[in-house]
């Protein structure tokens, strides 16, 4: 069980990585969406992988941890207010520079590495 | 009065000048004067004591928990530099008064010296090695601030910026120094360092430690090869160089050797480096001084060939020499103070520093000259003159030294050799100025200066006198008290007196003297020979190596910060990876790991689900609308996974933030485009794909190396006290509410300012509102079909329904204000995604920023309801009741604090969406582009 769970982690991590390093604004939300997913499953695991009950007093003998639990709710209501913050500075920039680069404007030496017929797609 | 109220006096005596400027230059002077005089009273106050051999040591706590204590102490050496610093001070301010054109800011000016003065006195005064460094590097930028005192002139910027440069570079090394012994010995306490000599001198780090302090003390008093600064430095104002640069200021390097004389010395390194450099010095400055037709140039070169003199005697490393060093830091002290002076009077009186120009001007100003002659004479060496009785001292110390073994005899020749051009440069400064031929097309016409204007030469110089003639009397005593103090052992046995019979000495002075005159007679050989060889401009070297450096900086610069942000992220990460790998290949393996826990096919398959669509997400990133909908069947696959391993709370959290958040992107993405163009070349995809495949696994491995350990957790106190003390069962709800309330009064507000951020940056959005998608399709014209808008508008009150009752049972099982608040959210959304913009606003006449704003509110009044009863902030109060036919319930205080959160949440999910949702209407806040 705790493999495959840091294997799902790390494949988050790693998607969420790859898009944060896109050149292009939407890119980097869904990248930093799919990074605040890794994140939040990495803090909440702190308090181990417990199958048996959920922290509510008087359901049973052994409860999970409520600590993570609390501190990832948390995460997760602030990594929405960071997303709808950086989703909404994207559509700002789009509008104030025209277009959606990251850097805002189109990095100088692109056209160089791309080979002509790749343009199409 | 302490120690301390000298620096505090003079600190404000730094302000008075600026002050008393409007009250004529008289009033002003005589009140700049007052907060060094009141200074030199009360040291001198303390003479008496310091010369029966005490100490005066005072403290005052400043971080006592760092171990910072703020220290002074005055012993013999602190006393002699003290009593320079101050008295001489004076004397400048009083010269400098005359010297500075009134059209001058004399009261900046005034204030910089007094600055520089507080400064100097602090190193001399400190016994704390942090606060002596502090006050080092404050000298330099005093000092920079006076040489640049004539900002308009090229040559004073250059000049100041190259002595800040050295000496602050110097500064530096000395810092590094000072850490190092402190770290050896432990404490920054100087007394407690002075004591512990053999303990720093046997550890491994001495050399280094001595290499930087040396390296401290030789840029400040301009030591070969750190000399060039100091001539250069001469485009100040000349009562700053008679003060700053022979007085005082040059001489902070020599007292740090002095300081450090108990600790540093005494070895073979010590010896080598210290004598040799002092011995270059010495030669270079009294051979350069006599080609210099500057009349400062020449005293500038003559300085640092004095300053290597007293350098090469504390480098013989014997007490005599050691004591022979102090005695002639005071007499360099005021002959050349004295003889700056007189050249800034020659200077002001003539208009030319020139010598080629100047010649005879005994005829015009008969009584400076005699002044500049006596000190002249001192500087040469001639006897009763106080300059005699030290070189006559350091003349002996030189045929003492046996370090150099059979070579040794190389010391005193050079020594003498460097006497004879001491003579030639001093006869050159009286013969060529007062006497010679006739001045030629000088600017003014010379005359005598103004009488005050000599009063501080005629002190100094009647000094050079008493001091030459009544050596012991004058002097003895103070000397006696700062070799004290430099060598901490019994100071040996010497006599100061002018003479002590026919010896080695006085045959090697009178060839000095002989030899001297002879090289100046014959100076023309000598100025031929010299001007064979290409003056070496300093100056042009510097400025080029700084601009060579600033090219290097930019370049470096430019290179690192090119102002891509995506290049940024991406160094970030390799650090990132690079700082976690390193401590991962030394973490142990052996550490006993639990074993896994059984694995379900659902599990697996949900696993397998999770990771496809992660992957896919990054597939298709170029196809956005598709790459969002793989994005929300993870966020999914997240909730499910929350909810299978115990965290009711968070699954449900998960899935309503998810819901909202890919309504969001959506909406978002109706104003992005809708394709990604592919525009990565593909060394840069593999190494992008090779950094996220990196910090994956290093993620993954961190994770599975921590959960795998056995758990240690204060978990327990929360379970235990969440339902006695919170009056809860939900002990994730009681944590967020009571336990950590705080943080999550903090966590609210930071949603709010979020959703008032997102309000801002859309309200001046100019955006074009597409009508088809990318592939020129026409978006529906029936935005709001009827069937969604009733089935959602009779969900509507089910759904409020479902998160009040979610709201209230919070407490004591999942749910709570934040979830609650999400699913109202999402509820209301749902109808401005029905209606449209347009049909919800008149209906819900709430303002979403004045709902933030109420539910922050709340919260911390609930927290600062407690205070009312006595109790720390965010107690939390609880009861049970009992009402008839509904039975018992519980009403708690958090339940309040709870709604704030709920009311937050609400008030900046929907500003968010709404305003967003509003760019779409006809409530558009622009007119389209």
């Amino acid at each position: 069980m705790e493999t495959l769970y840091v294997i799902c982690v790390g494949v988050l991590t790693s998607c969420g990585v790859y898009l944060c390093l896109r050149g292009r604004t939407f890119s980097v939300v869904v990248g930093l969406t799919m990074l605040s997913y890794a994140v939040n499953l990495f803090l909440f695991s702190s308090g181990r992988l417990n199958l048996q009950d959920a922290a509510i007093l008087g359901m049973s003998e052994s409860y999970a941890d409520p600590l993570p639990q609390a501190l990832t709710l948390t995460a997760i209501v602030i990594g929405f207010a960071m997303i709808a913050f950086v989703v909404i500075l994207s559509m700002r920039a789009r509008a104030d520079l025209g277009n959606d680069f990251v850097d805002g404007n189109e990095p100088p030496d692109m056209n160089k590495l791309i080979k002509p017929n790749r343009d199409k797609s | 009065m302490s120690l301390f109220w000298i620096t505090a006096i003079l600190l404000i005596g730094a302000i008075v000048p600026v002050i008393t400027e409007k009250y004529g230059r008289r009033m002003n002077t005589l009140a700049t004067m007052l907060a060094p005089a009141i200074a030199l009273a009360y040291i001198i106050s303390l003479l008496p004591a310091v010369l029966a051999g005490e100490t005066i040591v005072e403290y005052l706590q400043w971080i006592p928990s760092a171990g910072l204590t703020l220290s002074m102490h005055l012993d013999g050496l602190a006393l002699m530099f003290s009593m320079l610093i101050l008295g001489i001070g004076l004397l400048i301010i009083m010269y400098a008064r005359y010297y500075l054109s009134e059209t001058e800011a004399i009261g900046r000016f005034f204030s910089y010296l007094i600055l520089f003065m507080t400064a100097m006195l602090s190193i001399v005064l400190a016994n704390n090695v942090l606060q002596l460094w502090m006050a080092w590097e404050v000298t330099s930028i005093s000092s920079f601030l006076l040489i640049s005192f004539w900002s308009s002139k090229s040559e004073s910027r250059k000049g100041a910026r190259m002595a800040l440069t050295v000496t602050g570079a110097g500064g530096l090394a000395l810092l590094a120094g000072l850490l190092i012994i402190a770290n050896i010995v432990g404490s920054y306490e100087l007394s407690t360092i002075l004591a512990s000599g053999d303990m720093i001198r046997e550890h491994s780090l001495y050399s280094v430690a001595l290499v930087l302090v040396l390296l401290g003390a030789f840029t400040k008093s301009a030591q070969f090869p750190f000399h060039f600064w100091l001539p250069h430095a001469m485009a100040a104002p000349t009562p700053v160089s008679a003060y700053l640069h022979s007085a005082t200021m040059v001489k902070a390097g020599i007292f740090l050797l002095a300081r450090m004389y108990p600790v540093l010395s005494g070895t073979e390194m010590w010896f080598l480096i210290v004598s040799l450099t002092g011995l270059t010095t010495l030669l270079i400055g009294a051979y350069v001084a006599l080609f210099k037709h500057d009349l400062k140039g020449l005293l500038a070169y003559s300085t640092i060939s004095h300053l290597g003199l007293i350098v090469l005697l504390l480098g013989l490393d014997t007490p005599l020499a050691a004591v022979a060093a102090l005695f002639h830091i005071m007499n360099h002290a005021v002959f050349k103070a004295s003889l700056f002076m007189a050249a800034g009077i020659i200077d002001h009186e003539s208009g030319t520093r020139d010598m080629r120009k100047l010649g005879g001007l005994w005829r015009y100003m008969p009584y400076t000259a005699t002044l500049a002659m006596v000190a002249a004479a001192s500087m040469a060496g001639v006897p009763l003159f106080n300059g005699f009785l030290s070189k006559e001292m350091f003349l002996a110390e030189t045929l003492h030294s046996s370090a150099l073994g059979f070579l040794s005899w190389v010391i005193p020749v050079l020594a003498t050799l460097a006497g004879i051009f001491a003579v030639a440069y001093s006869m050159r400064f009286i013969h060529d100025v007062f006497f010679n031929e006739e001045p030629k097309d000088l600017p003014k016409t010379p005359h005598e200066p103004p009488r005050y204007m000599k009063v501080p030469i005629e002190i100094l110089v009647a000094l050079c006198l008493l001091v030459g003639i009544f050596p012991e009397f004058i002097i003895g005593g103070l000397l006696r008290a700062a070799a004290a103090s430099v060598l901490m052992v019994e100071v040996p046995y010497y006599s100061l007196a002018i003479w002590h019979g026919f010896n080695i000495p006085l045959l090697m002075s009178a060839i000095a003297i002989g030899g001297g005159l002879v090289v100046y007679a014959y100076r023309s050989h000598l100025y031929r020979f010299q001007a064979q060889f290409q003056e070496a401009d300093e100056k042009r070297v510097f400025e080029g190596v700084i601009q060579q450096l600033v090219r290097i900086a930019s370049k470096a610069h430019e290179t690192l910060s090119n102002g891509s942000l995506q290049r940024y992220i991406a160094v970030l990460l390799l650090f990132a990876i690079t700082v976690t790998a390193v401590p991962l290949v030394h973490l142990n393996t052996a550490l006993t790991n639990a074993p896994d826990q059984p694995v379900s096919g659902i599990e697996i398959i949900a696993a397998i689900i999770l990771c496809i669509s992660a992957i896919a997400t990054v597939m298709y990133h170029r196809k956005r609308m598709v790459s969002l909908i793989t994005l929300s069947v993870v966020g999914l696959i997240v909730s499910v996974a929350f909810a299978r391993f115990s965290a009711p709370d968070l699954a449900l959290t998960q899935l309503a933030v998810e819901v909202v958040t890919v309504i969001l992107l959506m909406l978002a993405l109706y104003f992005l485009p809708q394709k990604t163009p592919v525009e990565s070349a593909p060394s840069r995809v593999a190494r992008d794909v090779g950094i996220a495949a990196a910090i994956g696994g290093l993620v993954a491995t961190i994770n599975y190396a921590f959960i795998t350990q056995p758990i240690d957790t204060i978990a327990d106190f929360f379970l235990a006290n969440s339902k006695i003390g919170g009056g809860g069962t939900n002990a994730v709800n009681v944590i967020l509410v009571d336990f950590r309330g705080l943080d999550t009064l903090g966590e609210i507000l930071v949603l709010g300012i979020a959703g008032l951020g997102i309000f801002n940056l859309l309200a001046k959005v100019r955006l074009a509102m597409p009508t088809a998608n990318e592939n020129g399709l026409k978006w529906s014209e029936d935005s709001h079909p009827p069937i969604l808008a009733m089935i959602s508008q009779s969900l509507l009150p089910l759904a409020l329904l479902v998160s009040f009752y979610i709201f209230l049972r919070g407490h004591n099982m999942p749910g709570g204000g934040f979830i609650a608040g999400l699913i109202t959210s999402v509820a209301l959304i749902q109808q401005y995604i029905a209606h449209g913009v347009d049909w919800v606003k008149p209906r819900i006449k709430v303002d979403y920023q004045t709902l933030i704003a109420l539910g922050i509110l709340i919260a911390a009044l609930t927290g600062i309801g407690s205070w009312f009863f006595e109790r720390p902030f965010m107690t939390t109060w609880f009861d049970y009741f009992d009402i008839p036919w509904i039975g018992q319930i519980e009403l708690a205080s958090a339940l309040i604090f709870d709604l704030g959160v709920y009311l937050t949440v609400i008030g900046a999910s929907l500003l968010i969406l709404a305003s967003l949702g509003k760019l779409t209407s006809s409530h558009r806040p622009m007119a389209e582009e």
